[in-house]
């Protein structure tokens, strides 16, 4: 966590509309963010059963252009990019050598030769750095940070297509999962992609900045009937914990490999050659040794990041962990020795020095009711 | 706002004292700053609490705090609302949302607290 004071911290186009909202502001990831606003609980429960709006234009962008933009896309991320067809988005990672996550990304194909890679807010630096050094011999290719050229809002939730639609001609339901459209929302030149981090349907909008607060404000007001609220990192946490995602730099990082992640799904196997590919290929092979898995605890009390699993003769380690608003209990990722690993392990964590019962379990805690 | 039928601690706690008997919860302020309760570990009956020194932890959706007892006895019984319905620490932190009652050791020490008058500046 930056614990630098505010006037250090960057600001999204939003800051001023969160504060006017009553908003608790914290540093995240070098960015004053709102984490509630009335409440997480309230905002966690409004996107379960309703719909809620998210500013989170601190996520960065980098662009990846020219005619071996695929080849440069390609080397730096595991996932196989080839796979992608103008409009559509993927879920990657950005890997060292050895295998270990720099970070997770979202690799959009916005033209033939023209990718946008969405990376989390405290790398953003990190990541253009690590992507313009490992590509700049690779021919025709430019990579941009273009993080400052876009604001994005999250709207999620299961009356969130409902909630847009009346603001954009375009046909929200047509465009599918993981993939994008480009229109109007609001009358604001948008990116409407069909993805998110909460476990409900909805999209997330790219934008200009400087229309950031008045689609914001035409979001709150069309949704205004459907019980729409603004929510914050808070509940945004407790919602992607629930919905079993991920955290960069909390659940994975520069020291735990892709496959150790659970997210060995979004690795090209056979697409060829890229960072770290080696490393995955034996690892894969010889398996390994711990493993990232949900669990729920089976006693009071609640596991937090950095608490100790005893597990299986050895010992683990909890990545994230909250009592859920929706599914009422207390759930988490931790990272345990890979013979603890199967569902419905039982095993321990320690908390504040009481060793409470817990058990495996799958991490997506919670899947919404598809019609 | 901060009732003056009690004493308060610099930690967002107050005592209510009836004899020898003390009643603790913690403050409006607090329960505003930590945000949801989801858990709430108060201390089993029977147990010595000192005064200042955690005697149990309050758990918001976001982070773990420490209960710090106001004042220093033997714990006689734990609040058992909030098994069920922790969130009564943010609807009620003055009244129902009591966290845990002790039999005073030293009631001299409650004098040392702060008056709702002195509370009140603390977080004004």
């Amino acid at each position: 966590m930056n614990q630098s004071s505010t006037e250090q911290l960057k600001k999204t186009p939003l800051n001023a509309r969160h504060r006017a909202h009553g908003a608790r502001m914290v540093p995240f990831g070098g960015w004053d963010m709102p984490v509630e606003y009335s409440g997480i609980v309230n905002e966690h429960l409004a996107v379960r059963t309703k719909a809620g709006l998210f500013d989170v234009s601190h996520m960065g962008q980098i662009e990846v252009a020219g005619k071996d933009a695929l080849a440069a896309v390609q080397t730096i991320s595991t996932n196989d990019a080839a796979k992608l067809s103008v409009g559509q988005a993927q879920l990657s990672g950005l890997t060292t050598p050895e295998g270990t996550l720099l970070d997770d990304l979202l690799v959009y194909r916005l033209a033939g030769d023209h990718y946008m890679l969405v990376v989390n807010a405290g790398n953003i630096e990190k990541d253009y750095k690590w992507i313009a050094a490992k590509t700049r011999d690779m021919g025709d290719v430019a990579v941009v940070n273009s993080s400052s050229r876009y604001a994005l809002l999250a709207v999620q939730g299961p009356a969130a297509l409902g909630i847009v639609q009346q603001l954009t001609s375009v046909e929200l339901t047509a465009i599918p999962y993981y993939w994008f459209a480009h229109g109007e929302v609001g009358s604001v030149r948008s990116i409407i992609s069909r993805t998110g981090y909460t476990g409900e349907d909805g999209v997330e909008i790219f934008i200009p900045p400087a229309s950031a607060e008045r689609l914001w404000n035409a979001i709150l007001d069309a949704g205004a009937e459907a019980g729409i609220v603004p929510v914050g990192l808070g509940a945004r946490d407790t919602l992607r914990l629930e919905a079993g995602m991920r955290l960069s730099g909390q659940d994975f990082d520069e020291t735990t490999t892709m496959l150790e992640a659970g997210l060995g799904w979004v690795v090209g196997w056979n697409k060829g050659d890229f960072i770290g590919k080696a490393a995955l290929d034996r690892q894969k092979i010889e398996g390994v040794t711990r493993k990232l898995v949900g669990f729920e605890m089976t006693a009071p009390g609640i596991a937090r990041h950095g608490y100790k699993a005893y597990a299986g003769g050895g010992e683990g380690i909890v990545t994230s962990g909250t009592q859920t608003p929706f599914l009422k209990k207390a759930i988490g990722l931790a990272y345990l020795p890979i013979a603890a690993t199967a569902l419905g392990t039982e095993f321990e964590i320690d908390i504040r020095g009481r060793r409470t019962p817990a058990r495996v379990v799958s991490s997506q805690f919670f899947k919404r009711p598809r019609s | 706002m901060y009732p003056a039928d009690r004493r308060y601690t610099k930690d967002h706690e107050w005592i209510s004292v009836s004899g020898t008997r003390g009643r603790i919860g913690i403050t409006d302020y607090a329960q505003k700053q930590l945000g949801d309760v989801v858990f709430v570990e108060s201390p089993d009956a029977g147990r010595q609490v000192t005064q200042g020194q955690s005697a149990g932890t309050i758990e918001s959706v976001k982070a773990v705090s420490e209960i710090y007892s106001p004042a220093t006895g033997t714990v006689v019984e734990a609040n058992p609302v909030l098994t069920t319905k922790p969130e009564t620490v943010n609807s009620d932190p003055h009244g129902s949302g009591w966290l845990f009652e002790i039999e005073l050791s030293n009631p001299g020490e409650i004098d040392g607290l702060m008056t709702s008058d002195q509370y009140a500046d603390l977080v004004k």
